[in-house]
């Protein structure tokens, strides 16, 4: 059984409430910060915890809060990014509705860290319930003293704000996000400057990831040695993996960063194996933007080892023969699923969430989703898997953000690993119905030869 | 004559408080929640006068207000029915047989993808991943998440759904039980 840090009281009747969570122990690392630390010791605390970004970048967090700028006079912010839209990832949804507590502390105790007395939480307007949620608990704080003027009596002021989007996958990306919380369109920044440097209304920003903040309680409970002790290697900690595709038991798994992914898909403890006793074809690890391994390769490395679920574990062999952890968005495919067609849904996908500023991203992704629906129905040529690669490849790092990176990894990576699947669609041409995979993702019966 | 587009005094003490979340100054960050606002408000979306509307709430150019409204694929800038029904399509959903749901809905409706029956009681609107890929299929309507989707359970949701006289929107769900 892996250490819990997150989700150890998951199962406790009530713990969405101030009262049950405090009577596990919740705001006592609150109180441990504002009586005995001060914010550099916190900040030296989450650097030498290891943490790193969870919402799929995977930057040193402990870094990223000693580049905030700190002029005199300037007030600094503290977003908590919980536009959670990656396809594949349902974390941060889970963690907020089920304990919103240990985000709100994790918020109270960085902002502390980093100097904010203002701090938002934007979350993504479809997630209009856990916004309620995170209200109402706020609310809770605000009536206990956790939040407002001089909290616990440490003479710390904090006001802590929900925020809801309105659907766009773009502000996942952090400058995109503050635009939005400005109140304008989700457009990227050009940076440098970064935000920590003019991030909101221009002032020194961190952008954290609702997993990220939330991870601080535990790192400050116990000290980052502590923390730095769980996991392997540089991947430190524990994640929170979003299971879902064809499995038996999807779901939200708090795993201990280098749990074999073999055991991770098959255990009992975890997913429990792939649904209706078929085998598994394909896995995309880290949500949707990261490339898509066959069977063979996720559970083992190109070198014959087994494939880890770490940072370092599933990014093993490069692009060429591995992935990467990303967001944790473990989508599992069992052996009768169309890669042509699953592609084609996260070609869509990035089309529709393109937005529109930089030319390779807003052109190439619509023209990838046509050529992979041409493909699809009958109508492709060889030649259009060879102009998918090339598009792919001309959108990659020519954009302003890493959507364009993140639309051009599927198409790479499943073209890498099953090009043989794109040319028996062109080569059964109008005669598609011989692709067994047309029968089965539109569930119909195979003839009989 | 009373003007069509006014916030009630309720309302508006909502939207007041959402604008002091912000700095002087910064009431246009209020932008995208009173968006929300309005949509339930004015009968589940945005008109042009809907939006001139809020950018004199906001005390921003009207400009302000559409270029962000055009943006954000929560916001319906034509009208929509009572209950929108929004069947999440991307990977997981669609492993899970998502087709299979808008297939279905789009026969016992009448009506495709996109489109509102004639009654104005329903939409279907086809989305992109709404984070409920372990317990897919799903769909949305209003706030609420409807996921583990069968076609059973999308006849009795129509069903349940048919006679129901209040517009679905995100602003209203049901109430939050903290215990």
């Amino acid at each position: 059984m892996g250490k819990k840090l997150l989700l150890e009281h998951i199962d406790v009747p009530g713990i969405r409430t101030l009262n049950v969570y405090r009577q596990k122990g919740g705001y006592e690392t609150l109180k441990k910060a504002l009586t005995s630390m001060t914010p550099d010791q916190i900040v030296e605390e989450v650097k030498t915890s290891g943490l790193r970004g969870r919402g799929g970048a995977g930057f040193p967090t402990g870094m990223k809060w000693s580049f905030l700028a700190k002029p005199e006079g300037v007030p600094r912010y503290l977003v908590c990014n919980a536009d959670e839209s990656e396809p594949g990832t349902f974390k941060d949804r889970y963690l907020m509705e089920h304990i919103p507590h240990i985000l709100i502390e994790g918020m109270i105790v960085s902002s502390f860290a980093l100097g904010a007395n203002t701090s938002y939480i934007y979350i993504r307007g479809e997630y209009f319930y856990v916004a309620r949620i995170l209200e109402a608990a706020i609310q809770e704080a605000y009536d206990a003293g956790l939040l407002g003027k001089n909290i616990m009596g440490s003479g710390y002021d904090l006001d802590l704000y929900v925020q809801v989007g309105a659907g766009a996958y773009i502000c996942g990306e952090e400058t995109a996000l503050l635009e939005s919380l400005e109140g304008k369109r989700g457009n990227p920044r050009i940076k440098p400057p970064f935000p920590a440097i003019a991030g909101l209304y221009g002032c020194p920003t961190v952008v954290n990831n609702v997993e990220t903040i939330a991870a601080v309680v535990p790192i400050v409970k116990d000290g980052g040695a502590a923390y730095a002790q769980i996991g392997i290697g540089k991947s430190t900690g524990t994640k929170l993996i979003s299971a879902s595709g064809h499995l038996n038991k999807p779901g939200v798994y708090e795993i201990e960063l280098g749990l074999p992914v073999e055991e991770f898909i098959y255990s009992e403890e975890y997913c429990g194996g792939i649904k209706n006793g078929k085998q598994l074809k394909a896995v995309v690890a880290g949500g949707s933007s990261v490339p898509i391994l066959p069977a063979h390769l996720i559970l083992k490395t190109a070198t014959g080892e087994p494939r880890l679920m770490s940072y370092e574990g599933l990014s093993e062999g490069g692009f060429a023969t591995g992935t990467m952890l990303g967001s944790g968005g473990f989508i599992a495919m069992d052996e009768d699923t169309s890669i042509v067609k699953n592609l084609w849904t996260f070609s869509r996908f990035y089309h529709h969430e393109s937005c529109g500023q930089c030319s390779p991203c807003r052109e190439g992704t619509g023209w990838m989703e046509k050529i992979l629906h041409k493909i699809l129905h009958g109508h492709g040529t060889l030649s259009d898997v060879d102009l998918l690669w090339d598009i792919q490849s001309k959108i990659e790092g020519k954009t302003i953000c890493p959507l364009g990176d993140a639309a051009a990894w599927p198409v790479a990576s499943a073209i890498r690993h099953f090009r043989h699947e794109f040319e028996e669609y062109v080569k059964a041409g109008h005669s598609i119905k011989d692709v067994k995979h047309y029968y089965r993702i539109n569930h119909l019966p195979e003839p009989a030869n | 004559m009373e003007k069509k587009y006014q916030f009630s005094p309720e309302t508006m003490a909502v939207v007041q408080k959402m604008i002091s979340r912000y700095p002087n100054g910064k009431q246009k960050s209020a932008l995208l929640p009173v968006l929300h606002v309005a949509q339930a408000e004015f009968d589940g979306w945005l008109s042009s006068e809907a939006m001139d509307y809020v950018a004199e709430v906001l005390q921003i150019t009207p400009i302000e207000v559409y270029e962000v409204a055009s943006f954000y694929s929560m916001y319906n800038l034509k009208p929509v029915g009572k209950c929108v029904l929004e069947v999440c399509r991307t990977s997981s959903c669609w492993l899970m047989g998502s087709e299979d749901i808008v297939k279905h809905l789009e026969k016992k409706l009448g009506i495709k993808d996109g489109e509102t029956t004639a009654d104005g009681q329903f939409t279907i609107k086809t989305v992109e991943c709404l984070g409920s890929c372990g317990t897919a299929p799903m769909l949305q309507c209003g706030s609420d998440f409807y996921e583990n989707l069968t076609l059973e359970k999308v006849d009795r949701l129509v069903e349940n759904l048919r006679n129901d006289a209040e517009r679905r929107v995100y602003t209203k769900d049901q109430k939050v039980n903290m215990d």
